[in-house]
């Protein structure tokens, strides 16, 4: 039976040049039972749907038509009614755990003041439901954690606890925005179980709102796909994600990195960058291309990293050590790869490999010279010239006070000083059109192109020294995951023709096993194991890689 | 995203805070009247039909007269005449030249010196950070009015009597100027410490770029927006510490007189009637330190992304 109708839903912001449409004629039913998927990039409207169900537009956005109708209450006729259904029939999970809790209040607090709100209860009444909920959400000794304040949860149990303030007064509506994006795979995966079962025995009807394909495969019934504040397509999941009917479904389905399987290239239905251009890469003549020599490029030998919280105390007791002796080689033209949870220390060696921070134990080999003991500026210099760091932000990545010929031109003229304008200027553009941008961005801003540009602009940042080592540290997590396969595609044309040696640095499996030949796994500053992609991903050897690919959320699960 | 590249006015209109200012009433008066003091002020001779410090154009005859529209008003003197007989509106357009001409030079010389110590105490961190930044403590906790008197005294006994109305303006300059850094060295630390540690800064050192160029040319442009806040509401406090100087008399000498001595010398006259000697150059550094505050607001609400809808 359909619980939420959302009839012809339009939501519009005024702004100062335009008006922007977040939704446009949405139509979508949810019936009780079932766990609805929105799925789409930034920007699609997806959020916006969220809120309007709950009518929680903020300014100066405003529903311009249509109407959402949840059960027999039409929730935008009177703002009245707000107080009634909001919390009451349709409970909220955010994105951010750490955010979403009130830090001060216990969360038994935060529990009991909710269902005193839109229950009638006493205070013991609404202290034996609390704890009856925070068990019903897998919290172990919930009578204690009752009295616990929200930072002496982890992560993926303060999630547990919001969809307990979620559940409270007990809705017919869950709205789950983006659930599990903060969380690391394994404690997204006990969230998601637990949704979905909550779903069941609660008989709810669930929106559940996210980017991931992964996660909809697992757990939505049916998915509504949305793009730029229109909805592509609606039905079931199985059928939406093995027959898109619509371009854009297709080139979103495409664009996902497979889990079971190592593909050469992604197909690209619908590109960024309109204008389409044979792949050539201009640089090509200017690069000094060496030939792949059979050797270690990279050894890193016992590193280690530790840092020291001595403000007060000047001891080394109270020492994080973020990279505990981890020791691995990256030969000459491979792609190696380091998988890791957040806080494994992948970001770490990164910066010792690229001379941010000096490592407290352990060298550091580069074309076998130890670049840890390097002392004067100019030795220094020639091996920033060889390594070269693209990073996870494209939007801190950027200067945005210079134009972007201004970012490219900085490299090329700091380590040939003697380039002329003219041929600067030209190498400039070769590097562009080598990222696929055209020529007229060199005289932009930053801030006048998309993330997944920008990150070319990195890249292009990033070739201008022509390096033999490429480090990419997440370079497309922060994106989308259409603009993540061109971009994937782009590093890896790049690397073919020009010989690059890349450390890639991600959280993310699929993606990892899609560019690397080998892989690392890091686990709180230690190095699990090593070793070939197709083997690491077929046969695992450690316990933590197992779990890791047996939690990863795989779109492939729809076929079975 | 256009295709075509826009021309450096068209920008400037395109821009938020073009728009920003186009709908803040408050914004449009305060730099409509800051405009009207500033050329008035800077263009002084232009301005007004009298010289207030050429002595044969001044006739004691007009002394004490009062301002136009009361009874014994004469209509060439709108606000009236002093007891030289000098017209109160050239003097307090010639004085308020002065005031800006100390404000002004004071902020440039304690944001050069506040910026320059608060970036590289941001950027280099360790015993020096620590250093510069007790050194801007210790200096907070001397009312910046003492610091300024402090500064004059000294200057008084090292500069010998004849040269020391030659060099009044100077050591004006300099004394209100190194009461007023620390606010610059903690603002442009504070931004220093959030962007050096942002991906563009260490983008530029894994290629290899100096320190130093890393500091003005990357992270100083990024830290200027808090900066430039601070320093219109400092030019107001710079512009008052100048006044309140030269009222007690050890600010600029009484023969080149700012806004703060007009008060002064008025001030005399108080009690025996003639109130808009010192009345008008007090409203209208009044208008003036307010419409600086007024702008600095507005400044501080559109260039702060966080307070924006």
């Amino acid at each position: 039976m359909t619980f939420l109708k959302i009839n012809n839903l339009s939501v519009d912001y005024q702004m100062r040049k335009e008006t922007v449409y977040a939704a446009k004629n949405v139509n979508i039913e949810v019936n009780k039972g079932e766990i609805l998927g929105l799925v789409g990039e930034s920007g699609s409207g997806k959020s916006t749907v969220g809120n309007a169900i709950i009518n929680l537009i903020d300014e100066p956005g405003k529903v311009s038509s249509g109407s959402v109708i949840l059960g027999d209450l039409n929730i935008h006729e009177n703002s009245e009614s707000n107080v009634k259904y909001r919390g009451n029939k349709i409970g909220l999970i955010f994105q951010d755990p750490q955010t979403s809790l009130n830090p001060i209040l216990t969360v038994g607090e935060q529990l009991i003041e909710t269902i005193q709100t839109h229950l009638k209860l006493s205070k013991e009444e609404a202290k034996n439901k609390s704890i009856n909920l925070l068990k019903e959400v897998g919290i172990k000794d919930a009578v204690t954690r009752f009295d616990n304040y929200p930072h002496q949860f982890s992560g993926g149990m303060r999630q547990r606890v919001v969809i307990s303030l979620a559940l409270c007064c007990e809705p017919e509506l869950l709205i789950a925005d983006e659930p599990t994006t903060a969380l690391d795979v394994s404690i997204q995966s006990q969230i998601l179980e637990l949704i979905k079962k909550l779903t069941k025995e609660r008989n709810l009807a669930v929106i559940l709102i996210t980017h991931d394909m992964g996660v909809i495969a697992e757990t939505a019934d049916r998915v509504a796909v949305m793009k730029n504040g229109n909805l592509v397509e609606i039905g079931e999941t199985k059928k939406i994600l093995t027959q898109p009917q619509e371009n854009y479904t297709k080139s979103l389905v495409s664009s996902v990195p497979p889990t079971n399987k190592k593909i050469s290239r992604f197909v690209i239905v619908e590109k960024e960058n309109s204008d389409k251009k044979e792949n050539n890469i201009k640089i090509l003549n200017r690069w000094t291309k060496k030939g792949i020599i059979d050797q270690d490029l990279v050894q890193i030998k016992n590193l280690s990293k530790s840092f020291d919280d001595n403000f007060f105390t000047e001891s080394s007791k109270n020492s994080v050590i973020a990279v505990n002796d981890v020791s691995f080689d990256i030969k000459e033209g491979e792609s190696f790869g380091l998988v890791g949870e957040s806080g494994s220390g992948k970001s770490t060696i990164a910066k010792m490999i690229v001379n941010l921070f000096k490592p407290t134990s352990g060298d550091i080999f580069f074309d076998n010279f130890c670049i840890t003991k390097i002392k004067q500026r100019s030795g220094l210099m020639k091996f920033r010239k060889q390594i070269q760091m693209i990073f996870q932000d494209p939007y801190s990545s950027l200067n945005g006070r210079l134009k972007v010929k201004d970012i490219i031109a900085e490299p090329i003229t700091l380590h040939n000083p003697s380039i002329s304008n003219i041929d600067l200027n030209s190498y400039i553009y070769d590097l562009l059109e080598s990222v696929e941008l055209t020529q007229k961005s060199a005289d932009r801003y930053p801030h006048e192109f998309s993330g997944g540009q920008r990150q070319r602009i990195s890249i292009a940042r990033a070739l201008a020294t022509q390096p033999r080592l490429l480090v990419c540290d997440e370079p497309t997590s922060a994106l989308d995951v259409s603009i993540q396969a061109q971009i994937l595609n782009l590093l890896k044309d790049l690397q073919e023709q020009l010989n690059l040696t890349i450390l890639f640095i991600s959280h993310d499996l699929p993606v990892v096993r899609q560019m690397c030949d080998r892989i690392g796994v890091l686990k709180d500053g230690k190095l699990c194991e090593v070793s070939n992609t197709e083997d690491l991903f077929l046969k695992p050897g450690h316990e933590y890689t197992r779990e890791l690919l047996r939690l990863m959320p795989k779109i492939e699960s729809i076929y079975n | 995203m256009d295709n075509k590249s826009l021309s450096t006015w068209e920008r400037i209109k395109d821009s938020d805070i073009y728009h920003s200012f186009i709908k803040s009433p408050t914004a449009i008066v305060s730099s409509t009247i800051l405009f009207i003091i500033f050329f008035c002020s800077f263009f002084v001779e232009l301005v007004t039909p009298y010289n207030p410090f050429d002595p044969s154009s001044l006739s004691l005859m007009d002394a004490f007269t009062p301002p136009s529209w009361t009874e014994d008003g004469l209509a060439k003197f709108i606000l009236g005449t002093d007891g030289q007989g000098r017209d109160m509106l050239s003097t307090i357009l010639y004085g308020c030249r002065i005031s800006l001409i100390v404000g002004f030079s004071a902020i440039i010389f304690s944001l050069i010196l506040g910026v320059g110590l608060g970036l590289t105490a941001g950027f280099f961190g360790g015993k020096y950070e620590m250093i510069v930044m007790r050194l801007t403590d210790v200096q907070l906790t001397v009312p910046s009015i003492l610091m300024a008197l402090l500064v004059d005294g000294i200057a008084r006994g090292l500069i010998s009597r004849e040269m020391h109305d030659e060099m009044a303006i100077y050591v004006l300059i300099f004394a209100i100027g190194i009461s007023e850094w620390p606010q610059f060295a903690r603002v442009s630390r504070a931004a220093t410490l959030v962007e050096k540690n942002k991906d563009y800064v260490s983008a530029s050192t894994i290629i290899g770029v100096s320190n130093i160029i890393i500091m003005f040319k990357h992270i100083l442009p990024n830290i200027l927006r808090p900066v430039l806040v601070i320093g219109t509401i400092g030019l107001a406090l710079a512009i008052l510490a100048e006044s309140t100087l030269s009222f007690l008399g050890v600010g600029v000498p009484p023969t080149t007189p700012s806004l703060g001595t007009l008060i002064r010398l008025g001030n005399d006259f108080l009690f025996s009637g003639e109130w808009w000697i010192t009345f008008f150059p007090a409203i209208f550094l009044v208008i003036l330190a307010f419409s600086i505050n007024l702008l600095g607001d507005w400044m501080r609400d559109t260039l702060n992304p966080k307070l924006k809808k």
